[in-house]
């Protein structure tokens, strides 16, 4: 049945109630997560299993199985949520689904060894009562596992464009004074108020206006966008379209970096969708209004998530930023007034316009208001995507959602804001999470990733790293990013091969002043950022490094050895087949023979990897 | 345009409203270093050399002079301590970079920079950017480009070879402040090594010498709709 | 030079200006990647300058100017999958093909790039051949997986 568009209100009222009605024959819903990183864990042999099961048993009239998009919880994938219980399975493989459809599907008995046991040893059968999505407050990402990405009804089923009815029917002042009241910041890294910059492009003189979509997510450890992209990108549509009404523009554009091949294909699927029912398009909801959204693709640069090299590179060229003086929101894309939004910051608006700027105020802190959806990755137990309030403190999320340490391990740092936040140690774990309280210890929120670090992290590689990353990613275009990071790389590769030198910390911090003040772009800018948390928190570790030259944490190859441990080797020899360069060498079966030669040895590490009986020590 | 006060330096002056710090302090005899900037061309604002300090309610930061609109009051500083360590730090990257180019070396006389930090390298362009703007917004062919990205950005024509877009008119040598590009003018022929350009030259009808690419004078007739014969004598000959 | 393939790719982007990535996005999946002759074409019929469509060529990681392996291996080198060993992985895989990454294999079996971050995190080291991906990957896994593609 050809869908017909939705005129108003009441017509999206009555499609709601209608598609609810037509589902409510399906007594059970299976939603399976088969976001990209649950695809990469083997989901799509877990969905093709069921699929069949469920044919097989002949359930299609009475299961629905539902394909979404990522839940958060990524480190237990493949899962599934079985409604109307609420009964969650992880860690799934296909052999495991016969059991599944004829146990807990047919005959609604639970299967104890998929259930998600706790770190008490608890065994936990709500998805709800999981401890990871316990402290969360998934009021943005939680709607990922009631929708399927591809089909709109689902979303309407949910009250999917109901804001924007809403919205329709109120002025543009008035839906900008709702955000401003929000007090909503920019979740891309900027922070910036979002009702202003509503409030300035639409001030701004010029015709056309434009809305972007920033999805250029370019934060290595930060994967929150695509999540929401891939598995609710209606959400992000209805937010653009909200602020494109209120700004008065007719078009918009979402730049989606080129990495996310499956959030492009949902978006447009979404985009088209969102056409045929009447929410896009000439006179949305016979408002009058007219919107139309065009999807670009990046081209593998992370400056084109800067907001000026993003409007450079949807004019078709190269991703070059430029100055600010001018905002782009007076002058932007083709030089006409232009509002981007990071793809959360869109997401955000729908709950600001259904539930009013009061009550989004009362969640998170006086500078920061509403959730924020976090990567949280590395070195921790549950890694996955965390939605929490503004205000939580790192410790909260590290460890009471995170679950702590792998394998118990001493936590080192928390990195967030990506290569332009900063590393914050120990001592700060109890920092609330809040835009101005990172940025005053040196660090940023950034877009949400959160890498946790423990003891066998090297501070001074990790801010290698990262010079080596913006390195590779800055455009060229002015002398302090392109020299400057060019140099500082040098400084820091030399300290991690054992070639620092008494000078060549303030070297670095002389250096990181001309780029923060005279860089072009917020690339150069906050590129010092890693160097100058880790040498303030971390300074005997680059001291070690250049006085002592040694690496506390094993990791600089250049300063450290491999060794066998011979109270722990059994001669069992299977390190020697695996050295490259036949640097092992040893009599089978006696342990106390097995030694590296050290003139051979490139530091690989595959012996370490392979051996296992933890008989590879490293100093 | 309104007129607005700020003071630069010390002192309190008027401005139209939009203009740069740049043009100002030109307007008022006051120096201000620049590599990547020239009247002609869009202000491009990538050696960050001509920075300078701004202040406004108590907050002050470190703006290009060559771009920024003065369109609200504000304390302009082209001179402090800050401003000087920029451009310092600015110069011994460069002079890293390029050690024999004679502007830098220059300049970095100038700041008491003796040798640089970092290990040197050999390099004879800055990457202002000046050749390439020249040709697409005063020539307006688009024969080069900047190619790559980051530290092995470079300025060249598209594939490294012999542009067909390229009227080797010399714009490019012309504006480059290192002399990284040479034009050699020799036996009718005009060569430029670094864009692969050597097109023949077209002689003067009334002096006999050679004066300009004949790919320029068909691109002219073209571009400006006019008849071969006004390009066939030299602007020395011309009346 | 058979032109029809991109004719077709510019006509499916509206021949926009403001969608040369994802034409030469396209044409680059085509061809495999993207010769002299193609983007000359694109220039002309987009009406952009030669000099420009070179720029962005080489400006994007995404495009290649080089023919590629039959099988494109890309290792991720995100923060997270750094941190968890994907240098290892990388280095393994350069010694076993012997190539180093950015460059493509004498008998045009394998091309090996990086990427920095595919969004993965939470299941890093990723390794992505062809477009299929694979999470937390290790050494062992690695031989299992690249004798899959070395055979096939």
């Amino acid at each position: 049945m050809s869908p017909r568009k939705i005129r108003n209100k009441d017509e999206l009222e009555e499609l709601k109630a209608s598609i609810l009605q037509k589902r409510e024959q399906k007594r059970t819903v299976i939603a399976i997560s088969v976001g990209t990183c649950g695809l990469a864990r083997g989901a799509g042999e877990v969905m093709a299993a069921f699929r069949e099961e469920i044919e097989k048993h002949d359930l299609s009239d009475e299961v629905y199985l539902r394909e979404t998009g990522c839940h958060g919880f990524c480190e237990k994938e493949p899962l599934i949520v079985i409604y109307p219980n609420g009964i969650f399975y992880h860690s799934l493989r296909p052999k495991d689904v016969p059991e599944i459809v004829s146990e807990t599907v047919v005959k609604g008995n639970i299967i104890d060894r998929l259930l998600y046991k706790s770190l008490t040893g608890e065994k936990i059968i709500c998805e709800e009562d999981v401890p990871f999505y316990k402290k969360q407050k998934r009021l943005i990402l939680g709607n990922n596992r009631k929708v399927d990405p591809t089909d709109i009804e689902d979303y309407i089923a949910i009250g999917g464009y109901s804001a924007l009815a809403k919205a329709l029917s109120m002025s543009r002042e008035k839906i900008i004074e709702e955000v401003k009241k929000s007090v909503l910041r920019g979740r891309g890294g900027g922070g910036f108020p979002t009702g202003i910059k509503w409030e300035t492009c639409r001030n701004a003189a010029g015709e056309p206006k434009y809305v972007l979509c920033n999805a250029d997510e370019g934060d290595p450890g930060a994967y929150m966008d695509r999540a929401l992209l891939e598995g609710n990108p209606h959400s992000v549509i209805e937010g653009m379209i909200i602020g494109a009404y209120a700004i008065g523009s007719a078009q918009g554009f979402v730049y989606v970096r080129n990495e996310y091949p499956l959030a492009l294909k949902n978006v447009w699927i979404a985009i088209e969708k969102a056409k045929e029912y009447g929410f896009l398009g000439e006179d949305i909801l016979c408002s009058g209004f007219d919107f139309d959204i065009e999807i670009n693709m990046g081209g593998g640069a992370f400056v084109c998530g800067e907001s000026t090299a993003l409007m450079a590179s949807v004019e078709g060229k190269v991703g070059e930023p430029r100055a600010k003086y001018i905002h782009t929101t007076e002058s932007g894309l083709w030089g006409k007034p232009s509002n981007l939004n990071n793809v959360e910051t869109w997401a955000n608006v729908l709950l600001i316009i259904n539930k009013g700027a009061e009550w989004y105020n009362k969640i998170g802190t006086e500078g920061s208001k509403g959730t924020k959806i976090f990567s949280l990755v590395g070195k921790v137990k549950n890694t996955g995507l965390v939605e929490v309030p503004m205000g939580i403190t790192l410790r909260e999320i590290i460890y009471e959602i995170g679950g702590g340490i792998i394998k118990d391990k001493k936590f080192k740092a928390a990195q967030t804001g990506g290569p332009s936040g900063g590393c914050i140690p120990e001592s700060l774990l109890d920092l609330p999470v809040d835009f101005d309280e990172l940025t005053k210890i040196g660090s940023m929120m950034g877009s949400g990733g959160m890498i946790v670090m423990d003891e066998g992290t090297c501070m001074v590689d990790v801010a290698r790293y990262f010079f080596n990353f913006l390195r590779e990613e800055s455009c060229g275009k002015c002398v302090p990013c392109r020299e400057g990071i060019k140099r500082m790389l040098e400084i820091l590769t030399d300290i991690t091969e054992g070639r620092g030198k008494k000078g060549d910390m303030e070297l670095l911090e002389e250096l990181s002043e001309v780029l923060r003040d005279a860089s072009l772009c917020a690339l150069g800018t906050t590129a010092p950022n890693p160097v100058l948390t880790t040498i303030k928190y971390f300074r005997e570790e680059y001291e070690a490094h250049i006085k002592d030259k040694k690496c506390p944490a094993g990791v600089c190859k250049e300063l450290i050895q491999y060794f066998i441990d011979w109270e722990k080797c059994t001669g069992c020899d299977r390190c020697v087949g695996y050295c490259p360069e036949g640097a092992i060498t040893g009599e089978k079966k006696k342990g106390d023979t097995y030694i590296i030669n050290q003139n051979k040895c490139i530091k690989c590490g595959v012996c370490l990897d392979m051996c296992k009986l933890d008989a590879v020590i490293v100093r | 345009m309104p007129k607005i006060g700020i003071i630069i330096d010390g002192n309190r002056i008027e401005v139209e409203q939009g203009t740069t710090i740049l043009d100002t302090a030109k307007e008022r005899g006051i120096y201000i270093p620049t590599l990547c900037y020239h009247e002609s061309l869009e202000p491009y604002a990538a050696c960050r050399l001509c920075t300078v300090e701004v202040s406004r309610g108590g907050r002050s930061k470190m703006v290009t002079a060559c771009n920024y609109p003065l369109r609200e009051e504000i304390e302009v500083k082209t001179d402090s301590e800050r401003v000087r360590r920029i451009r310092r730090t600015i110069v011994e990257l460069l002079l890293a970079s390029c050690p024999n180019v004679k502007i830098i070396r220059d300049l970095a006389k100038e700041m008491d920079i003796e040798e640089p930090r970092f290990k040197k390298e050999e390099n004879d362009c800055i990457l202002c950017g000046l050749c390439v703007r020249a040709c697409s917004e005063i020539v307006g062919v688009e024969a080069i480009s900047f190619v790559g990205r980051g530290v092995d950005r470079e300025v060249d024509t598209p594939f490294r070879v012999t542009s067909e877009a390229c009227i080797c008119c010399g714009s490019c040598a012309y504006v480059c402040p290192t002399g990284a590009i040479e034009i050699e003018d020799k036996d009718g022929v005009r060569e430029i090594k670094k864009f692969h350009a050597s097109q023949p030259l077209e002689r003067c009808k009334v002096c006999g010498n050679y004066f300009a690419p004949r790919v320029q004078i068909d691109w002219m007739t073209k571009k400006l709709n006019l008849p071969r014969e006004n390009f066939e004598v030299c602007p020395t000959c011309k009346p | 030079m058979n032109f029809e393939k991109v004719e077709e790719i510019l006509a499916k982007y509206g021949h926009k200006e403001s969608q040369i990535i994802a034409i030469l996005q396209e044409t680059q999946t085509n061809y495999n990647y993207l010769p002299e002759e193609v983007l000359k074409y694109v220039s002309g019929r987009l009406n952009i300058s030669l000099a420009r469509v070179y720029s962005i060529a080489t400006f994007y990681k995404a495009f290649s100017l080089e023919r590629r392996g039959k099988h494109v291996i890309t290792v991720c080198l995100g923060t997270t999958c750094h941190v968890r060993g994907g240098r290892k992985i990388l280095e393994k895989i350069e010694r076993d093909l012997g190539i180093k990454a950015g460059e493509t294999t004498q008998d045009f079996e394998f091309t090996l790039e990086t990427v920095n971050c595919v969004g993965c995190c939470a299941i890093g080291p990723i390794l992505i051949i062809d477009g299929n991906y694979f999470g937390e990957m290790d050494l062992e896994k690695l031989d299992t997986v690249l004798k899959k593609y070395s055979a096939g």
